[in-house]
């Protein structure tokens, strides 16, 4: 299966990893521990996951304005997600690519996939080369 | 499309300066990124990028300075991780200290002015309607809008230097007053005159409001009369951890806002907006989400998110009436504060009551808490909100009054027929 997005921020190596899906919006800031990747907001429904090296879908993001500088940090710490899928470009989160991309830190790339499309995705392998999205399997296994 | 000027795209070739270029070029891939035709040009910025999260924030401050980079508008700075006025102790480890400490200095040495507060509308800092800014802090961000009637998207932390630096914003969002208008009604004229009358209900009114209205901007209806500026920054500040609220109107009371009509855009809007009344039940769910302990402890108070005024501040000082708190209470507020209640001697009086005052900061952006679990009782819908991941600490929302009596009892006491 493949599908086609909208590159919102390219990368020149594709990228690949399992879909974690937020089912609800997260605030960075706050919601993910910026040392470890993991998901800490006590009253979001993934806590405990960790978005480290996995392809993150977004149905949306609130709070916080900081979360720029978590991303920041994730990237720098090598915790970024290998890959971020959003419903909607956001000014803030995606400032933190923007900003590791000016520090000459390699950045995963943002692609803009609608809450729709990013559910059945959710604990599928796949990978990422420009504006498309290749679905390797179930979550675990190899292409 | 965007475009840019020449004289932008020469400050994006580096024209004056690598630090300078690179503010110049995040703002332009900003406003790539959320489709704004053009940048405008801003009045001022208040800047929330100068919290240590890590090593990451403070290298990209550090390579601004190195490039040269300065502030070319006025630009106030939102709260650091540490204490620079010495009121609290930071329980930083050695190193993280020294990067927080190069992180602030680094703002400080692009012009910024150090004011260290989440509540910079309080502290002199109040740009006149229809002024377009760039503001960072979520709480401010709202309060700029929707109190001050000044225009400002929702600045993250690097983009708000960066349009500092650049003096120009992407014009977009609510910079545009087409996209100021409300698209939702929230009756909220059912509820008691009393309820809406008790300091608790604006957090806890708060709270929902950016549940049911996400980052939707709603007017609402009922509250005038009801108020104060304190209020105000008290909803704001929970809509916004809640919700992505970034402007919200309240009829008879917010500058853009006289009538509902007017909220709305005209009598057309209104008669397309969607109406939500809200009930008691509605609001007892979402007070209910604000605490997430049970039973009776309670191992420390904190208030001050956002920063306290002098007013709020005074108010603790009735409510205390010469008493001592039993358990560890901190009142975080601005260094414009701190002054004030030095130069009457209120601050050493509250001390010796037990009260630590933290100023230049707050206990959930920095570890300043004496313990990593227990329960902490807040009046804040934001400290609430952001406690239990930031700090470890479970928490019990409460009223101002409830926290004082709390921390003189040393357990629990709260007065929840309110929401009954």
């Amino acid at each position: 299966m493949e599908l086609t997005a909208e590159i919102l921020i390219p990368s020149e190596d594709p990228a690949e990893g399992e879909v974690l899906a937020l089912s609800a919006p997260i605030s960075f800031w706050g919601g993910v521990d910026p040392k470890t990747g993991i998901i800490i907001d006590a009253r979001h429904p993934e806590r405990g996951e960790c978005v480290a090296g996995r392809v993150l879908a977004l149905p949306g993001t609130i709070g916080s304005s900081s979360a720029s500088a978590v991303l920041l940090e994730l990237i720098h710490a090598g915790k970024a997600p290998a890959a971020i899928l959003m419903a909607e470009p956001d000014a803030i989160l995606l400032l933190g690519v923007v900003v590791a991309r000016e520090m000459g830190w390699a950045t995963p790339p943002a692609l803009r996939l609608a809450a729709a499309d990013q559910a059945p995705l959710a604990g599928r392998r796949v990978a990422l080369e420009g504006d498309r999205i290749f679905v390797l399997g179930e979550a675990g296994a190899r292409p | 499309m965007l475009a840019l000027t020449q004289e932008e795209r020469a400050l994006a070739a580096g024209e004056q300066g690598r630090g300078a270029a690179v503010a110049m070029r995040v703002v332009a891939e900003a406003a790539r990124l959320m489709g704004a035709p053009r940048l405008l040009p801003i009045a001022s910025a208040h800047i929330d990028g100068a919290l240590y999260h890590g090593d990451s924030g403070t290298l990209f401050a550090e390579a601004l300075v190195d490039g040269g980079a300065r502030v070319s508008v006025p630009a106030t700075l939102n709260v650091g991780a540490l204490d620079l006025v010495g009121c609290s102790r930071v329980r930083l480890g050695a190193r993280a200290r020294e990067m927080a400490r190069r992180m602030m200095r680094a703002y400080e040495r692009m012009g910024c002015a150090p004011t260290w507060t989440c509540a910079p509308y309080q502290a002199g800092h109040r740009p006149p309607a229809g002024a377009d800014v760039a503001w960072g802090e979520s709480n401010a961000v709202a309060f700029c809008n929707s109190v001050l009637g000044a225009r400002t998207n929702r600045y993250g932390d690097f983009l708000d230097i960066a349009c500092a630096i650049a003096g120009r914003a992407p014009d977009y969002g609510l910079h545009r007053p087409e996209n100021r208008r409300a698209t939702v009604v929230v009756d909220a004229s059912g509820l008691s005159p009393g309820l809406r009358g008790s300091e608790a209900f604006w957090p806890v009114f708060g709270t929902w409001y950016g549940l049911a209205l996400g980052s939707a901007i709603g007017v609402v209806a009922g509250l005038q009369g009801f108020a104060t500026e304190d209020r105000l920054k008290a909803l704001g500040a929970a809509a916004a951890s809640s919700g992505g609220v970034g402007l919200f109107h309240v009829a008879g009371v917010t500058p853009e806002a006289p009538d509902l009509a007017t909220a709305c855009g005209g009598p057309d809007g209104l008669a397309a907006a969607h109406v939500i009344h809200v009930d008691g039940p509605a609001l007892r769910a979402a007070a209910a989400r604000l605490s997430t302990a049970e039973g009776d402890a309670v191992d420390a108070v904190a208030i001050g998110s956002p920063h306290l005024s002098l007013d709020e501040v005074v108010e603790l000082d009735r409510l205390l009436a010469g008493r001592t708190a039993r358990i560890p209470f901190y009142a975080c507020t601005g260094r414009h504060v701190i002054s004030a209640l030095d130069a009457d001697g209120r601050r050493a009086r509250l001390e010796a009551q037990g009260i630590t005052f933290v100023a230049d900061t707050c206990v959930v952006v920095t570890p300043i808490l004496e313990r990593t679990d227990g329960v902490l009782m807040t009046n804040s819908g934001k400290f609430a909100h952001y406690a239990p991941g930031n700090t470890g600490l479970a928490v019990q929302y409460g009223a101002l009054a409830d926290c004082v009596e709390s921390a003189v009892a040393g357990r629990l006491v709260r007065e929840d027929r309110l929401w009954s």
